[in-house]
Formats: structure tokens, sequence, C-alpha cells
């Protein structure tokens, strides 16, 4: 093994470091119209009339399209597999507006100043509507979300929307309320998320254009291609056959681009115009009109012995998906089963959901997927127990925690075969000086300082769902091209799996180009969400890479006229031992085109009926201010269990970036509405999240396992590293307050606050 | 209205609008290296410089270039090179959106701060928002690349 575990540097880097002109907004032609969408400033509301009249006598204007001129068939924006989970309750227009920034108009100019300035000329009669804003009161409310008859669910996950119901769902393990009665000590508590943007620095942009087939050419800043083809088909109305989606670079996209956010109208204004479109979002837009994290509710019931035996817990999940139902009825599963899995003690568990709409924006994917909820409240709930037995939040946890060989009843009963989350938290222990040092102190200064600790895990994968496929290709000269249908957005997939079928086929990364994605050519594959690339598409690539070899080893045998069970291929050449009968790749390459008419590729695909979980252990160290409540995160130990780690360097990296955004998360992001429903922080400057002030010092270690179903070994990333910075901040500002905050983001007004009241 | 300016070292004359940003200008003119994160100085994505000064690109209006160099990425290729692999080798670079702007503000650092201690880097570097990579490797870059061009770093 020579690739794989080291800390190759991105195939892409430099071309990003120099600043070449590589993303979707870089490569737009210049012909494009430019669009603008006129937005709703009202929650909730009905179009009476649409005056464009004017719009369209601007010069330079070529479209102005109205929910008159839209399919009416309802879609999901959700890129997920079919049949989607996610109900189809979107039109491209719609004459019925159910949050603010809901699109009324698309203008389509020859210049996006045209476009803003015919924007302003359309004029929209409103009949303006009570809004539905809180998610509390949305179940049964006598204001219904999505009144129309058109309205259709493919899955059956409980969906009334005369009731705003998007979904339900429940399972329990063992006797709860038996195993409650047995325990020593009850807590109830309730925790509050609100709901987050994923805030990438490259905003929603695509562009369109009809190609010299006339087909429907879409080139999108998205993390999932193949749906993206789908769900413009259906929103089009036109074939799948007729539509192609390319990704270049991609900015930046912790799960809001596994949605179709800008896609659908410049693809609709092609094909209504002939022409090139071409939208990039606002950061306003983006802000007010993205696809953020599920704003939740989450109940905890949980019950221990006095010696610390955390025996059961209950939860009930209350979840907003705004206006429209996109990853709704399975973001929410993710915050039962990969939070309860995390104690291998309990006897029973329950975990009960319901996902209700809101006249409030759209929710949709974001990194942790609703895991990232389900673990704060988890986790604080157990530290609020530790507290009240007593007991230091490790030791409860050490005493507790999943351990390899167990059977994780609650994580859809599968065994966890690789697991050194024990061992995470014995060597955090260790880089934080834990059992050295007091849990809180006072500095000279006066401010205090707390330590906090919390455990979080994910899936890699949807398991039996999620699809990964490559092909790879000896070419003349013997370089290898391999064709990925999973979307690098700066992870650097495109690099790591190149470090797979490098190690696979003994060659150097370097011998491998790689090429993705582009729904004509690359191999399917569900895209770059779920944490599934390194697991799912890996697997892919190990198949892949080891038919791939022994082809050529065969056709290296067949060309050296040598017994096929008698050749072996070292990487670099084919050969028989004690002879000098060899053949190199290079020459394999150039042969097996020429004159025997046979390119030597081959092209496998994975899945899994298992989705391993990384398990990971955070510690937090805070000081606060208690005349301001500002608190801020001193140090920051990450300790992982990712299986193998693939690339050390993006390992690390995607650890310390999660870890800020789950601090972002924590201590200030939070999407605000007026009492209209209007959201009120939709710029960088009032939605802040963490500069590299408040980022602090993070340090990262890995303890690797050995998943024995994964490429190399190797399990996920991505998503678990948010979830632990939440719950480890709220302990550590427990342990220096003694108050427990239980609503996300913890402000300094209510650090502040809560030291007045005691 | 006209403007006559200097980019990236070469004078050059060109039609603007009163009202359009520089930001827009640096892209009309081929400048793609320049990246639009939010138009509302809140992000450090448009960075270049100005007479050797970094500017938020986004809140210079375009007449303003009028006598005035203006250096991008574009015309930094090899210093952005030279920087840029220390934080390639870091993986710190990510999703890249950032990067050209980051850079940008480094170079800029590296000319006027002699020896910056961590506190300086820091807050020259502000400004600069990265969603993927936590700040942590852009940190470990810097520090490699000073160390790496002789400086003693404090």
């Amino acid at each position: 093994m020579k690739a794989v575990s080291t800390g190759v540097r991105k195939k892409d880097a430099m071309s990003l470091v120099t600043g070449k002109p590589v993303y979707t907004g870089d490569l737009v032609p210049a012909n494009a119209l430019r669009l603008k969408l006129l937005r709703s400033p009202h929650a909730r509301a009905n179009i009476i009339s649409i005056d464009t009249s004017r719009a369209k006598m601007v010069p330079g204007v070529a479209a102005v399209l109205t929910w008159e001129d839209m399919p009416q068939s309802r879609f999901t924006t959700a890129g997920q597999t079919w049949p989607e989970p996610s109900p189809y309750d979107r039109l491209i227009l719609d004459r019925h507006l159910r949050c603010a920034g809901d699109p009324v108009a698309i203008v389509a100019a020859e210049t996006e100043e045209i476009a803003r300035r015919a924007v302003r000329l359309i004029k929209v009669e409103y009949e303006v509507l009570e809004p539905l804003l809180d998610f509390t009161k949305a179940l049964d409310n006598p204001i219904v979300v999505h009144p129309e008859e058109n309205f259709r669910s493919l899955c059956p996950v409980g969906t009334d929307p005369k009731r705003n119901l998007v979904s339900t769902d429940s399972f329990t393990v063992g006797d709860v309320e038996g195993e409650f009665a047995k325990c020593d000590v009850v807590l109830e508590r309730t925790y509050n998320t609100v709901a987050n943007n994923q805030t990438m620095m490259e905003p929603f942009c695509t562009y369109t254009y009809l190609d010299e087939y006339g087909r429907l050419n879409v080139v999108s800043s998205t993390q999932v291609p193949f749906h993206v083809r789908r769900i413009l088909s259906n929103a089009l109305e036109l074939p799948k056959s007729q539509i192609r989606v390319v990704k270049p670079r991609i900015g930046g996209g912790f799960g809001a681009k596994q949605s179709v956010v800008s896609e659908q109208f410049p693809a609709i204004v092609t094909k209504l115009t002939g022409r090139p479109a071409y939208l990039c979002y606002t950061r306003q837009e983006s802000m007010a009109n993205g696809s953020p994290r599920h704003q939740m509710q989450v109940k905890v019931r949980i019950g221990a012995d006095r010696d610390g035996s955390i025996r059961c817990m209950d939860l009930y999940a209350l979840s907003n998906a705004g206006a429209y139902g996109d990853h709704g009825p399975t973001t929410i599963g993710l915050v039962g089963h990969k939070s309860l899995a995390l104690y291998g003690s309990l006897r029973a568990s329950r975990f009960v959901c319901d996902v209700v709409y809101t006249n409030t924006m759209g929710a949709g994917a974001y990194r942790g997927y609703g895991a990232t909820q389900g673990i704060f409240a988890v986790e604080s709930a157990v530290n609020e127990m530790a507290a009240q037995l007593g007991m230091d939040p490790c030791a409860i946890r050490e005493k507790n925690m999943v351990r390899q060989g167990q059977m994780m009843p609650a994580y859809y009963g599968e065994p966890c075969n690789s697991c050194t989350l024990d061992k995470c938290m014995e060597r955090a222990k260790e880089m934080m000086g834990w059992d050295k040092g007091p849990t809180h102190w006072t500095l000279p200064n006066g401010h205090i300082r707390g330590r906090g600790v919390a455990m979080a895990m994910q899936g890699s994968g949807i398991s039996g769902v999620d699809i990964g496929s490559v092909e790879v290709r000896l070419n003349d000269g013997g370089f290898y091209t391999m064709l990925v249908g999973c979307t690098d957005m700066g992870t650097g997939c495109d690099t790591i799996l190149a470090q797979m079928a490098a190690d696979c086929l003994d060659c150097s990364v370097d011998d491998i180009a790689v090429r993705g994605v582009d729904t004509d050519q690359s191999p399917y594959d569900t895209g770059s969400y779920a944490s599934a690339t390194t697991y799912v598409t890996g697997g892919a690539v190990v198949k892949t890479c080891g038919e791939l070899r022994e082809k050529i080893r065969l056709e290296g045998a067949r060309l050296l006229g040598i017994a096929p069970e008698a050749a072996q291929f070292d990487g670099e050449k084919v050969f028989l031992p004690g002879t000098d009968k060899v053949m190199t790749r290079a020459e394999i390459g150039w042969a097996s085109y020429e004159g025997h008419s046979k390119q030597l590729s081959a092209s496998q695909s994975n899945s899994s009926p298992i989705s391993p979980p990384p398990f990971m252990v955070g510690m937090a160290e805070v000081d606060i201010d208690p005349d301001t409540g500002a608190v801020r995160v001193v140090d920051y130990v990450g300790v992982v269990d990712c299986g193998t780690v693939i690339n050390t360097n993006l390992a690390r990296v995607q650890t310390e970036g999660g870890i800020v955004q789950g601090i972002g998360m924590a201590l200030l992001e939070n999407i605000q509405y007026n009492p209209q429903g209007r959201m009120l922080n939709d710029s960088l400057l009032q939605y802040r999240i963490p500069t590299r002030l408040e980022a602090g010092k993070i340090r990262v270690e890995f303890v690797p396992s050995y998943e024995p179903t994964g490429p190399f070994g190797a399990k996920s990333i991505g998503e678990l590293v948010i979830n632990t910075p939440s719950p480890a901040i709220a302990e550590a500002i427990r342990a220096a307050t003694g108050h427990m905050f239980r609503t996300l983001p913890i402000r300094p007004e209510d650090v502040a606050l809560a030291g007045l009241e005691e | 209205m006209t403007i006559k300016w200097t980019l990236n070292g070469t004078a050059r004359t060109d039609e603007v609008e009163a009202d359009e940003t520089l930001l827009h200008c640096l892209r009309k003119v081929g400048c793609l290296s320049v990246k639009c994160g939010c138009e509302t100085s809140g992000c450090g994505l448009c960075t270049v410089w100005m007479d050797g000064t970094p500017v938020l690109s986004c809140s210079v209006p375009a007449p303003r270039a009028e006598g005035h160099a203006v250096t991008t990425l574009e015309g930094l290729q090899e210093e952005a090179a030279e920087f840029g692999a220390f934080l390639a080798d870091e993986g710190a670079e990510q999703c890249g959106f950032c990067s050209p702007g980051f850079i940008m503000n480094v170079l800029a650092m590296v000319r006027e701060l002699k020896n910056p201690t961590e506190e300086e880097i820091q807050h020259y570097l502000t400004g600069n928002l990265c969603r993927c990579s936590g700040y942590q490797g852009q940190l470990r870059a810097i520090r490699k690349y000073l160390a790496a061009k002789g400086g003693e770093q404090r």
C-alpha cells in the first residue's frame, strides 16, 4: 500500500489556489440570458393577478414567466433516490405562495442589470393570508400550508397535508415503561435547535443550454447530478433522455446542494426560449431561500441506575420542514437512530417523531442530517444525568458507550463491527488533560473556564439505497482513466478514490486521470451525500480495479502467448516468472487498441446492506466573560474513528472544518424571522458564521478501527464531525456557570442573564 | 463612462457603468479568479489590491479604479502557486472558492508585516471567511510558508 493513508495533494489543488476559472459561474456562455427572480414579500399569499406587460417592454428582456407558463406536475426538489420519501409538493412557480421569498416570476434578459430593472416593473396583486410560523403549533392548525389537490406522496411516511403533517414515524426496542419503572433516576428535558444555513462560499448557481442534439444541458453546482436529471425531468415534464447534467468544481455544499435550488429556473427558460440561461443566487437569496437545517424540538426522557448505568431512553422529536417537505421524512429518522445507538447499555429505547409544515423557508439537507440535532439532545441529557448523579461526564460514557462487537438495536439492528470509541475517549482525555484538571475554574481576570465532552456517530451511506459506480480504463501508453459519478465538492473525493485505485492497481496516483461528473458519460452514482462517497463509491473502486487487474493480466498473457494461469501482473508489467517474457502496462495499453479492437476497461457498482457508523469524541474548553456572557472556545479536541484514514490531510481538514461549523451552530448561527415571516438576518454580516477568531484552537487525532466491509477498512467522516460541538460546548458552559442551556445557539445575552438570575 | 487604469501591470482603458462595482468589472474583463460571495463586504472572497493595498472589490465602484493599479490573482500567478503549494500540502484549500481572495490577503500581509505573530496573522485575515477548513490548515500553511521564506516567526 503506497497511496492510501498518506496526505496526497488534491488533484485539483493547484488550479484552485491559482484561481483558475473552474466553477459554474466562470464557465457561462457569453450569450446566456441572465435571470432574476421576483420573490414573494409575503410568507403566505395567493397571487390574484400579475401584470408583466411593462417588464416585457424593457429592451433586452427575452422572457417574463409566471405560474401560468409552468408545467403543473408537482415534484420534490430533494436529491434522493426514487421513489423519494419527500413529498411532491412543489411547482417551479406556484400561484399559492408558502414562504417569504417563494418565486413569483422569472425574468430573463440580455444582462443582469436589465433583468433586475424589469423585475421591478412587474405588478402583482396578492391576497395576503395569515402565515403559520410556529412549528410547535403546526399540527392540526386551521392554517393548512398545502391544501392543493395534486399533492403527492410516493412513500408510506404517514403524510397528511390536511394536518400539516409531512411525516410521522416511531420505533421501540424493549419494554420502555417497564425499564423506566426500574430506574433509580429518571430525567425529562427538552432541547431546541434552530434552522442553520450551510453557508457554503459559492452560492447556488446554474446555467443551461440546448446542445447540438437539441438536448437540455445543465451545468450546475450540485452534489447530485443524477438526481438533478430526474428532478428536472419531473419539473419540466421532459423525458430524462433529453437532459444532461454536468458538475464542474463546486464551491462547497454541506448538503445545501443535495436539493435542486437554482436549476429549475434557467432550465425552464432554456426549454421555453431555446436560449442559454444563467442564474446565480445572491447571498441574500442563498440565505433566505436555500435549503437549511431542520429546526427541531427534542424531548428526552432518560433513566439510569444510581451507579450510572443508563438503562432507558425515550425521545420525541418535532421537526420544522418549513414550506416544503424536502428531506423532512428522512432527516428526522437520524435523530433517533444515530443518537440512541451511542449507548450499548440501553435495555430499552423508543423514538417517536413528527415533521410538520409551516410558512418558513423550506428546509433541506445539512451535514449531520438530523443526527446533529438528536446528538445535541441525547448527549446533553447524558451530561445532565451525570451531573444529577455526581458523576464525571466521561466516566458515565465509559460505563455505557457502545463497543465493538455489540449489536445496535436502535441503529437498524446493525452490528457494531468496527469501533474505537473507547480508545477515542481515552485519547481525548489525555489530550485535554481531563483527569488532571478540574472541569471548571476561574481566571485572575474574572473569566470562568469550563470543560465539556460529547460523543457522536453517523453512518456511511444509506444502506441498501445508495449506489456508487466507477469505470476504469487502461489507455494507450498505459495510463488509466477513472470515470466517477460521485461529486467532489471540495472534499477531495476525486483524489481519495484515485488513491484507492492506485493501491489496487499498484501504480501511482498520477497514473490515474479522474473525471466526474457528466450524466451522459459518468457511471450512475446517487451523489455525494449521507457520508457515502468514501465507503460506497470507494467500494466500487476496489471491485472495479480488481476486475481490471485481472483483465490486464489475461490480455498480457494472451499477447505474450503464455498460459493465463501462470502469468503475473505487478502493476507495471505482465510477466512469466523465471523467464524473459515481459510486457509492460504501456505496451498492453497500446496493443489492446491496435489491431485487437479491445480497450481494457471495467465498471462495477457498489451498494451496502449496512451503513457502518464512524465515531468521535469531542471535548471543549470554553472561556466565559461573566459580565458580557461572551463564550469563546479556547481549545477543542476531536478524536475520530473513521476506520482507515484514506487521506490523512483531507480527513484532518474535514474534521477541523466540521468542528468549526459545529461551533457556529452552538454559539452563533440562527435563522430568524420577523412576525410576518421574513428572514431578518439574511446576509453574512447578520447571519454570522465563525471567523478565524471564533474558531480558536482545534486539535484533531485519529484512532482508526478497521471496518471489514469498507474499502481498505474505511468508514465515513464528512458529517460525523459537526455533531460534537453543540453538546460539548453546552456542557462546558454548564460546568463553568452551573446553568444548562437547552436551546441553541447559546447567545452571550442568555449566558449573562442566567448569571444575573443566580 | 471611460476609465484609464492599470490591471495586472498592463495599462488599459475600459467602459464602465457609474454604478458598477469593481468586482463586476474585473469579472467582465476576464479576471475570473475574483469571486463573488456576498456583495456586502462580508466574506473577503473578492479581495484584490488597489495600488498594492487589499480592497474588497464588491465595495469599490469601478470608476474609482481610474488612475489606479489593480492587481488580481491573475497577476500574481507565481506567488499564488508558491504559497498555494503550502495550502495544497495541508489539503486546506478544500473547495477553493475562498482561496483567491484569501491568498491575495496573505500575499499582502507578507509584504506589510515582517515576521507576524500568530495573533497578527489571525487579525489580518479575519475578514476572509472559509466554511470548509476551520482555518487551522490555512494557519499551518502560512506558518510553513513564512518559515520557508526565511522569516523568523515569533
